[in-house]
């Protein structure tokens, strides 16, 4: 099962390497990972989405807690959450596609944030879901390039995450 | 007043009251060198930096400190990296201070540069490069800190030669503030109720007892909670000490080689208490099969060890002393008149499976037994020594057949399985203890991969023994190839190896050798009566197995006798 993990790490030389490295050398699954500072500079938010069976989130759990400089660790499947991604999508642009190109873009509340004789390049926002549908859509209009954050979550309501 | 990067270091050894270490000069710590010059700490050299690791590893288990060791950058910190894994996986506290090229030169590849940080970060507690002097003291406080606290474990601690140049000014914190680093102490109150609840309705209860119990320095509490409900105790290769071997609730070491009554005992258990331990493959043998009938309870430290490889019923984190001393505490209130007569059935089973098999060996009057010699240590000695073996062959049968009634007496390789291992931990636990006898169980194989330190023990005058079971094999290995590789002894002939006694005596030291099983003792005797270090070479029997074993991946039920 997927879960979506967010960290709070001390904003130190190596801290990522120690958490990568945790997941890389136990043999956990990195299915997207994002990480930037707080609003406090000496603490980092990292969100990692991951997969496996109870009994190995329970462990990812677990050892990343054990790393000393890793300071909270929320697996927000256990409660509710916002959950958001953004992706750059570059399409291929002609005189066929391009009515079709902007009425997806607006469909999805994109923007399209770049644009050549040839080629679209439209910001997307969105849940999981969100994303996949879009994707789904805008493929056979001939998809370039894509890039993505990968996902930041948040918990629901009042809660602070750390 | 200011001092260098290199006084700082010195003064945070001393304020952490650090006696001594063990090291090896080069470029970088040119400067720490020069300050130990005309300091009293005491530094011992050794011939290769993997031996000041295990050195320090030695000193720590045989004294509970925190050991430390010191090295350059590049090799000499690459060195490190066994003795640092090797400490990891045994939770051994341990500080190991690297040098580094200067902060302007990391990542050029300068010489003798290695990104140790890197490299070690898998196989440390944490590490820490420092980037300014002045960060110094603070991260030297923090690094005794880390090793020593909570689950024990290596640190090391990268000091680049700039920063050991340069100069500020000394403050040695008081006390340390890590966010993110809180372990837990205290088990909790309701989790201990309801273990010694389950514990009191057990009908046939083990103790399964790991090396956290001489980490924590429980043996005492643990002692007393066994004896007083009366409940049989099995101990790891780690745990071994941890419990009197020769107390009738004892029943040797579990696992692949361990003993026939503990692990059915511990398969037909119907509660299985684990403290300090961790289900190591070695122990369980196929999980599934291991204590299948027991509800589990897991005292430990480290909450990652909880339900890690088997599904805890009771797990209680918090420090194994602390636990157990707030234990025998709750257990005063309990009425336990009738223990012995409530366990006299399973204390029937036991001692019918003990009847049934025993450890042993065929005595002979040709060849030497490998079992015999290691008999005979523990009589000669009356037990009254510390112990560090290799590992392989000889590291089973010291396990078997030296009886330990007393924890911090066994220095051995257990997770990690490092040969190698045994010389330099005998070096390190002799430096701390120099009037206690030290002996270093040893094959012929892993003695061979840090025998340079013989040179060590000859410089420092250090009485270690060592006590080579030489069967011209590697041994293990071959007892593998026998069984399972139908004989084939691929590379595990050891036929070319150094004539034993005139390679301790090209050292300096002394070299015995017993090639009769009536030679034996008095090798041992004139050994121990020499003032100084002794390598005793007995050729043993070449094919002799070691059993009970567990073939890799079978229930620990289900055990090869011989």
């Amino acid at each position: 099962m997927r879960h979506t993990i967010t960290i709070t790490v001390e904003n130190e030389f190596g801290v990522l390497s120690r958490v990568v490295g945790l997941f890389s050398g136990r043999g956990f699954n990195i299915d997207s990972l994002s990480v930037a500072e707080t609003m406090e500079p000496a603490i980092s938010r990292m969100t990692i989405v991951t997969r496996g069976d109870d009994q190995i989130i329970e462990q990812i759990i677990k050892q990343l807690n054990k790393l000393v400089n890793v300071i909270k660790v929320i697996d927000l499947d256990e409660g509710e959450y916002i959950d958001r991604e953004m992706i750059l999508v570059k399409m291929n642009a002609n005189e066929k596609n391009k009515p079709e190109l902007l009425r997806l873009t607006e469909i999805f509340r994109g923007k399209i944030v770049d644009v050549t004789p040839a080629t679209y390049t439209i910001e997307l926002t969105g849940d999981d879901g969100k994303i996949k549908a879009a994707l789904e859509l805008f493929q056979p209009l001939g998809i370039r390039e894509i890039t993505r954050t990968g996902k930041v979550a948040m918990q629901r309501g009042s809660g602070n995450n750390g | 007043m200011k001092l260098t990067g290199a006084e700082i270091l010195i003064e945070c050894l001393k304020r952490e009251g650090v006696e001594t270490i063990f090291g090896y000069p080069g470029g970088v710590v040119l400067n720490v060198y020069d300050v130990l010059y005309n300091s009293d700490l005491k530094h011992v050299l050794v011939r290769h930096e993997q031996a000041a690791v295990h050195a320090a590893d030695g000193y720590a288990r045989a004294t509970g400190r925190v050991g430390v060791a010191l090295v350059t950058s590049g090799p000499g910190a690459t060195n490190t990296v066994t003795g640092l894994a090797t400490a990891y996986m045994d939770s051994v506290p341990m500080v190991v201070i690297s040098g580094q090229v200067p902060t302007g030169l990391i990542g050029n590849d300068a010489f003798q540069e290695a990104d140790i940080v890197g490299i070690t970060r898998p196989c440390t507690k944490h590490n820490f490069l420092v980037k300014d002097v002045k960060d110094l003291a603070r991260i030297m406080r923090e690094a005794f800190y880390l090793a020593a606290t909570g689950r024990p474990g290596p640190v090391l601690v990268d000091l680049p030669k700039d920063v050991v140049v340069n100069s500020t000014k000394f403050e040695y914190p008081e006390s340390v503030s890590l966010v993110g680093y809180n372990p837990t102490i205290e088990g909790h109150t309701g989790q201990i109720k309801k273990a010694l609840k389950a514990i009191l309705a057990a009908k046939k209860p083990v103790i399964y007892a790991g090396g956290g119990v001489v980490l924590s320095d429980a043996s005492e509490e643990m002692t007393e909670f066994a004896r007083k409900l009366k409940i049989p105790v099995t101990m790891t290769l780690m745990g071994l000490g941890g419990f009197p071997g020769s107390d009738d609730l004892s029943l040797g070491m579990l696992g692949m080689h361990g003993t026939y009554r503990a692990n059915l005992a511990v398969t037909e258990c119907d509660l299985l208490i684990a403290l300090g331990a961790r289900f190591d493959d070695r122990v369980t043998g196929k999980v599934d099969e291991f204590a299948p009938r027991a509800k589990v309870i897991h005292v430990d430290i480290d909450p990652t060890s909880i339900s890690k490889n088997v599904k805890v019923d009771i797990p209680i984190v918090g420090d194994l002393k602390a636990v157990l001393t707030r234990a025998l505490d709750m257990l005063k209130e309990e009425d336990l008149s009738t223990r012995d007569k409530d366990l006299a059935p399973w204390e029937a089973e036991i001692n019918e499976w003990k009847a049934r098999h025993m450890l042993g060996y065929e005595q002979s009057d040709e060849v030497i037994k490998p079992q015999y010699v290691v008999e005979m240590l523990h009589e000669v000695t009356g037990g009254d020594c510390i112990i560090s073996t290799e590992v392989g062959q000889n590291q089973m049968w010291a396990a078997q057949f030296f009886e330990l009634d007393k924890p911090r007496c066994w220095l051995t390789s257990g997770g990690l399985g490092t040969m190698g291992y045994g010389f330099p931990a005998a070096i390190g636990a002799q430096v701390a203890f120099p009037d206690k006898v030290i002996i270093d169980i040893a094959g012929d194989g892993s003695i061979q991969m840090n025998s340079q330190e013989l040179a060590t023990v000859v410089q420092y005058k250090l009485p270690v023994k060592i006590a080579i079971l030489n069967n011209r094999f590697l041994g293990m290995v071959r007892q593998w190839q026998e069984l399972f590789y139908g004989k084939r002894y691929s590379h595990t002939v050891m036929d070319n190896a150094p004539d034993f006694v005139k390679l301790a005596e090209a050292y300096g030291a002394l070299g015995l050798r017993a090639e009769k099983p009536s030679e034996v003792v008095d090798v041992i005797k004139k050994a121990l009566a020499h003032d100084g270090p002794v390598v005793m070479d007995f050729i043993v029997d070449r094919e002799e197995g070691v059993y009970p074993m567990v073939p890799a991946g079978a229930a620990i039920s289900k055990m090869l006798l011989a």
